[in-house]
């Protein structure tokens, strides 16, 4: 189940991103993106990772990636080096969330960013009527083992990159296996009826 | 040292070698052995850089020490380096003493052993006089080339002055220059070996003896650096060697004592002390970054190999920091680069152990770019 929602987030990403380009997949994990993307859209990928063992399965399948923590280690890609850096459900996890969009956007020429949205309705409705921390398919921790340190909805992402003059080139809504196109006007409806949030920025 | 190195395999470079240092030599000797078969379409062919102490011997049974090559870990059949899969390549550097050209060679000019009329060598000359073996086995294009230590020196050396040789690269536990502590490190060795009287200016050569003493004690300081400090704690502690208690003299009462020592005396029956200095000397001159004015970035410009960096975490000769600014490196100027670091308390060693992990890298990684590169070529 987990799987076929990655797929169809993945298949989102992809299909967000031009073919031929140069990518950068931070918090790559097994490289499954990676590898769809170089296979289907002929994309130079690079990849970013800390846990071993998914470095371990990238360089096994061929994938140039390199361990790190992109926390502290973006410093070292240069300014625009890639035409699209991709962050995938991990924008949540940082210690500083901010500093690092800073980064993926000075790298990148755009920025592809999914979060698990705390707005959907399910979400809501957990902490409502139960008084409890939400745990669902997204969000399968409870509150004191989650990696989560900074849950956002579609809506905050929305406000922040408004805030801060960080362009907003399109926005898709996932929930299950149907997609949507979130903009200004649907951004309430959205943010209650998605699982997760699709950002093109930069 | 008296070794026989006449059933060895030797190449004679008749092209003049226009080395760093100014001089030119020709028709020099590069001894070299290789492990399996080249191909058809000549698309299996890894070469190995080896490091300081190392040699062309690195599986198998080393015919001349008769003992284990040095990198039987990795190469052989089934192994990360595949000899049932690959054509693998090892030469001799030059400047060191199993058969290439080095200080005992006989000089034409005085009929005599070259000793320290032997021309400094740098990391440069070693590869570009390699590049000769390359040519000469008609390789156009390496499968990958990989080394550990100052064979990973080679190797970005190998890549920044020959960019289209090879497809992939893996430089193992190295550095693009030596800092402060490696070169003392090294002079500590050299050190060592000119205190010892018997060195006598590097003229012991004529007399045929060698300064034992002295490149022992060289040899212990390198292998201090090789191991970790809790490597070396777990493995000997204050444990003391067949006796109960301490002795009361400076015979070797630890264990760590009599480790460096039988180290120590085996190395001086293998290797040449004159070697050690000129070796060493080249580590130190090395400095990738210098060579290419813009810097290290500018020196992997236009890079089209595929790297693999690999460090190890508990190896402070050549750290995990020195491995991951060639990475910053290689990613500045573009170029395709993987990196890992494996977790081990084995030190710098830990590329010529038994380490799963590492082996298991090195595996994936080259079966991976054997794939591309057959690929590549079919195209």
């Amino acid at each position: 189940m987990k799987n076929l929602k990655m797929k169809k987030e993945f298949k989102v990403i992809a299909d967000l991103l031009p073919k031929n380009t140069r990518v950068l997949d931070v918090g790559c994990g097994d490289g499954s993106l990676m590898y769809f993307l170089k296979k289907e859209k002929n994309i130079e990928i690079r990849g970013l990772e800390l846990n071993r063992d998914n470095v371990q399965e990238c360089i096994y399948k061929g994938l140039p990636v390199i361990q790190g923590n992109a926390e502290t280690e973006l410093h070292q890609f240069p300014d625009q080096s890639f035409d699209y850096v991709v962050l995938s459900q991990t924008l949540q996890a940082f210690y500083e969330p901010e500093k690092v969009l800073k980064h993926l956007l000075r790298i990148g020429k755009s920025v592809v960013i999914s979060i698990p949205n705390f707005g959907y309705w399910k979400v809501r409705t957990k902490l409502l009527f139960f008084g409890k921390m939400p745990v669902t398919k997204t969000l399968p921790n409870t509150w004191y083992n989650t990696p989560n340190l900074h849950m956002c909805t579609i809506k905050d992402l929305f406000n922040f990159c408004d805030e801060k003059n960080i362009n907003i080139k399109r926005v898709v809504g996932v929930n299950e296996n149907k997609t949507s196109l979130i903009k200004k006007s649907n951004l309430e409806i959205k943010n209650l009826f998605s699982k997760v949030g699709i950002f093109l920025i930069g | 040292m008296n070794i026989k190195l006449e059933n060895i395999k030797k190449l004679d470079v008749t092209k003049p070698l226009r080395l760093d240092c100014g001089k030119t030599i020709s028709n020099f000797p590069l001894a070299y052995e290789t492990y399996g078969e080249l191909n058809e379409n000549k698309d299996n062919a890894i070469l190995v850089f080896h490091a300081l102490t190392g040699d062309q011997f690195i599986t198998g049974t080393n015919p001349i020490t008769n003992k284990e090559g040095w990198w039987i870990t990795a190469v052989g059949p089934g192994k990360a380096l595949d000899t049932n899969k690959y054509f693998v390549i090892c030469a001799n550097v030059i400047g060191g003493c199993m058969g290439s050209f080095g200080p005992r060679n006989i000089n034409l000019e005085t009929k005599k052993p070259y000793g320290l009329d032997f021309p400094v060598i740098t990391i440069k000359d070693m590869v570009r006089a390699q590049e000769s073996l390359i040519e000469y086995l008609g390789i156009k294009k390496l499968l990958c080339a990989t080394g550990g230590s100052m064979g990973g020196m080679q190797l970005l050396q190998f890549c920044a002055t020959f960019p289209d040789k090879t497809f992939s690269a893996i430089p193992i536990a190295c550095s693009s220059s030596h800092s402060a502590q490696n070169i003392a490190l090294n002079e500590l060795a050299r050190q060592a070996i000119m205190a010892d009287p018997v060195w006598d200016n590097g003229q012991y050569v004529l007399k045929g003896v060698q300064p034992k003493n002295g490149l022992a004690v060289a040899r212990m300081v390198g292998h201090i650096s090789y191991l970790s400090e809790k490597g070396m704690q777990e493995k000997f502690g204050r444990k003391l060697q067949e006796k109960a208690d301490y002795e009361f003299s400076f015979n070797a009462d630890f264990q760590v004592e009599s480790y460096l020592r039988h180290q120590g005396y085996a190395f001086v029956e293998r290797f040449d002390a004159n070697s050690v200095l000129y070796i060493t000397r080249a580590m130190d001159y090395f400095d990738l970054a210098k060579q290419f004015k813009g810097g290290l970035v500018e020196a992997f410009k236009n890079q089209k190999t595929k790297f693999l960096i690999i460090s190890f975490s508990s190896d402070w000769l050549y750290t995990t920091k020195d491995n991951k600014d060639i990475v910053i490196a290689l990613n500045a100027s573009g170029a395709d680069v993987s990196y890992s670091e494996i977790v081990t308390d084995k030190g710098h060693d830990s590329f010529l152990l038994n380490e799963p992990e590492f082996l298991k890298t090195l595996k994936g990684f080259i079966d991976s770019m054997h794939e591309k590169f057959k690929n590549e070529k079919r195209i």
